[in-house]
């Protein structure tokens, strides 16, 4: 364990909605979430569907806003409040920082599936031919068979995608990763494979903060799981 | 990556007599930086891109622009010739309406070629050959240079706009609605070139258009507008995925699929 400061720093952050074609109904989400998360560490959250996990790594990832609280995330000797931040600043964080592995691929039209993973390493400053390496490995780590890889992925099965989408999430080195259900509806085997990459990450100092459905996985690659239900609202309706 | 913005709008304000067209709009634009303007009809975002463009005078307010020697000038301060230059080199403007940007009975080879000879390339064989370059990567066959645009199909006019506009390499390219009124899949072909160009020259891109589609696929960020003014702005996907102001909340939710 690293005495270092945590690469992910949550203080006392709410959320909530306020849905204006509802006659402004306010929908809580979570209120006073502190949580943090070191270099080398895997940090679960728990709770049942609705309790706000994915709103948490949203706002992290600076997809949703927050209402109160501090969301510290550090850029090497600097520690950005993503609250607070500026969109560049925050784009800066997602190019060099900070990676989010959803379950769903955004497909790119036209592009090749080796070259949408091998370009998510490039974004990060990883030259082309080791960029390539790493995209190849994964996608057959992943069993995504290679007669696919000169194809764009939007025709591909949903768990082709779902795999092509996580060797692209995995492909550069980035601090910190937010994991969005990655495997969720994966097949065994392909599940054991993800959890070797997250052990290869955590080893390699990356800071991670997840959501797995699968208990298994939960089990396999969390140091600490932080059970969401104690930031409900207590303004909750 | 420098920190000082590129362009920069301060307090932006038209009227036209006693109409109002954008009213106080503030933002800075860096390099690479990928704004959409949204709203609808009226909004007053085809008077803000008017403005930022020098193609109208603000009633109120200035445009602040860091030129090729770095020097930041008030657009409104520029001789005439300056202006002129500013827009034939380091800035493009793509159009809804190819016509009004392209010169309809001029070859295609021709409208790409013009823009270079307009900043000084005179041999003929070096501008025939980036002309040719500059069809190729907007995927227009090599066969239709000599081919004048009355007789390509809306996509291929905007993707000659397109080539039109970046061969003399601008900073900064205004575009007003580029893929409205075009086929879906047209649409998307477009849209796709645009992202690959835009990310591989590192433009900075002003884009108006009422389409959130086209800007969630393009932009980093986004402003909303609505009767002349700013009322919500922020990283594309925190806007349209969080939206906060109750006309943003509709503007979203009366997308299918966004």
């Amino acid at each position: 364990m690293t005495t270092e400061q945590p690469l992910i720093a949550l203080d006392d952050v709410s959320k909530s909605f306020t849905l204006h074609l509802r006659g402004g109904l306010e929908l809580a989400v979570v209120s006073d979430v502190s949580l943090a998360v070191a270099a080398g560490e895997c940090v679960v959250l728990g709770g049942p569907s609705g309790a706000g996990k994915s709103s948490i790594l949203k706002m992290i990832y600076g997809n949703y806003r927050a209402d109160r609280g501090r969301i510290l995330v550090r850029d090497g000797a600097e520690v950005v409040n993503v609250a607070s931040a500026e969109p560049r600043r925050i784009l800066a964080l997602r190019r060099d920082v900070m990676g989010y592995v959803s379950q769903f691929l955004r497909v790119i039209p036209r592009v090749a599936t080796l070259d949408i993973v091998a370009n998510a390493a490039r974004e990060r400053g990883i030259g082309q031919q080791e960029a390539m390496e790493r995209a190849r490995r994964l996608l057959s780590l992943l069993n995504v068979p290679e007669r696919l890889w000169q194809l764009p992925p939007s025709t591909f099965s949903g768990g082709e995608q779902q795999r092509v989408n996580i060797a692209r999430g995995l492909a550069a080195d980035r601090p910190v990763l937010l994991l969005d259900e990655p495997t969720a509806s994966l097949d065994a085997k392909n599940r054991a494979v993800v959890v070797d990459l997250i052990h290869e990450k955590k080893r390699a100092g990356t800071a991670i903060l997840g959501i797995f459905h699968d208990e298994d996985v939960r089990e396999a690659v969390a140091d600490r799981i932080e059970d969401v239900t104690r930031f409900a609202s207590s303004r909750a309706a | 990556m420098t920190d000082l913005p590129l362009l920069s709008a301060r307090g932006l304000t038209k009227f036209y007599g006693e109409r109002l067209g954008c009213r106080d709009v503030t933002f800075d634009l860096h390099e690479g930086e990928v704004l959409a303007v949204v709203g609808e009809s009226g909004s007053g975002k085809s008077t803000l891109l008017g403005l930022l463009a020098t193609e109208l005078a603000p009633s109120a307010g200035a445009v602040h622009y860091r030129m090729r020697d770095g020097a930041v000038r008030d657009l409104s301060e520029l001789t005439e010739a300056e202006r002129r230059l500013l827009l034939r080199t380091d800035w493009g403007f793509v159009r809804q309406d190819a016509r009004e940007g392209l010169r309809m009975g001029v070859s295609a080879g021709g409208n790409v070629g013009e823009r270079l000879m307009a900043v000084g390339a005179r041999h003929y064989g070096n501008i025939r050959a980036a002309a040719s370059d500059w069809l190729a990567r907007v995927e227009i066959e090599a066969g239709r240079i000599d081919d004048t645009p009355k007789s390509f199909s809306g996509g291929m006019r905007q993707r000659l706009q397109i080539a039109r506009n970046l061969v003399t390499h601008p900073r900064l390219v205004f575009m007003d609605e580029p893929t409205s009124g075009l086929d879906v899949s047209v649409q998307a072909r477009l849209l796709d070139l645009i992202r690959g160009l835009v990310a591989e020259l590192g433009l900075a891109v002003i884009i108006v258009t009422h389409d959130l589609a086209v800007a969630r696929l393009l932009s980093h960020r986004i402003m909303v507008m609505r009767r002349g003014r700013v009322i919500e702005t922020g990283l594309t996907d925190q806007v349209l995925d969080d939206p906060r102001e109750a006309y943003t909340q509709l503007l979203v939710s009366s997308v299918l699929a966004a």
